[in-house]
């Protein structure tokens, strides 16, 4: 599965009420670019913490559900963060980590999540709710099933390598903060 | 007094110095203490809070300030995310353990570098660095900073 076809699903399966917080670098880039949305809080650096920023997001709006796109670096990063979000458990937040086993932005140099079983660790850390897909339909299915079952965590394995033409990101921080703001306005 | 600010979401990581601020804040009904493993992760909860409309505060100590640089200078500053820091100081006049010595010297510096600003709390008036911090996190949009050295708030 591409990492863009996995975008896609993704996109196509959210709700209009749904907040998405999406990881630095081409997870960003892309996501940009197939599903360019004002809800979507397009990291532009801070690797690591969108899922802390999905954590903040989820306990002080309970009633929207918040959609964290993550990497593998960067849930390597900063791992601390599975461990507070499984301490909280806030029912509406899910956790999608597209997995290629690398650091795709800056060159593919491999990580951990090669050995580490990612899924494994947010089930360890209190995810109720930890599935492990590796094709466009089975990721179809686990988003299908996540609603009522609390905080989940799904990882996509994707392969590395970007879409072609893909974009950079062309709002400025201050105006992905203000588009993201309308979107938790209009409720 | 930070209610009275209007700051009614917390996180952190604990520091004896910043004991009884967290013991209080996690006893409060209308803020919500988040424990975070690391201070820039309470930088990355915090930031989401704000962004949901809430008025954060993460409390630190001076030895996490090299954490949360880097979740300073690419998200709450560029993308104006106003948080109050209330970091404490130990290290303080080069009076603590050695591993406090050197980040004594430089916490108030560090932050001012990067564009934060630092209001140290004094025994007087511990109110007016937190007025000055919350009137330079409206003038700005982003992060100020309210410095506690020990024995100044019981």
């Amino acid at each position: 599965m591409k990492r863009y076809s996995a975008l896609e699903v993704i996109a196509r399966s959210l709700g209009d009420s749904d907040l998405v917080v999406s990881s630095t670098g081409m997870i960003s880039r892309e996501l940009f670019t197939v599903a360019d949305s004002e809800r979507n809080f397009y990291m532009i650096g801070s690797m690591g913490l969108a899922s802390s920023i999905g954590l903040g997001l989820a306990l002080s709006l309970p009633e929207r559900r918040i959609v964290v796109i993550d990497g593998d670096g960067a849930v390597l990063m900063n791992m601390g963060s599975l461990a507070t979000i499984g301490h909280f458990a806030p029912p509406n937040l899910l956790h999608v980590v597209l997995d290629n086993e690398a650091h795709d932005s800056t060159g593919g140099q491999g990580t951990a999540s090669s050995t580490a079983r990612l899924e494994a660790v947010a089930r360890a850390a209190g995810y109720p709710f930890s599935r492990r897909v590796a094709s466009e339909d089975d990721l179809r299915h686990a988003l299908d099933e996540t609603p009522g079952k609390g905080t989940a965590f799904i990882l996509a394995r994707v392969e590395k390598g970007a879409m072609e033409d893909v974009g950079r990101v062309t709002h400025s921080p201050e105006e992905i903060k203000a588009r993201f703001l309308t979107a938790v306005a209009r409720a | 007094m930070l209610e009275r600010h209007g700051f009614n979401f917390a996180t952190g990581v604990p520091c004896s110095i910043l004991r009884d601020i967290i013991l209080c804040l996690s006893a409060r009904d209308r803020i919500r203490y988040v424990p975070a493993t690391r201070e820039d992760e309470a930088m990355g909860i915090a930031a989401g809070a704000c962004l949901a409309g809430k008025k954060p505060v993460v409390l630190m100590q001076n030895s996490g300030l090299g954490s949360v640089i880097n979740p300073l200078a690419s998200l709450a500053i560029p993308y104006r995310i106003p948080v109050l820091l209330v970091v404490s100081w130990r290290g303080y006049q080069g009076k603590d353990a050695p591993e406090h010595l050197i980040m004594g010297q430089v916490t108030t510096r560090l932050l001012e570098d990067i564009g934060v600003q630092a209001h140290v709390i004094e025994r007087e008036d511990p109110e007016a660095a937190v007025s000055s911090a919350a009137r330079a996190m409206e003038g700005t949009g982003i992060p100020a900073a309210a410095i506690l050295r020990r024995g100044i708030i019981e």
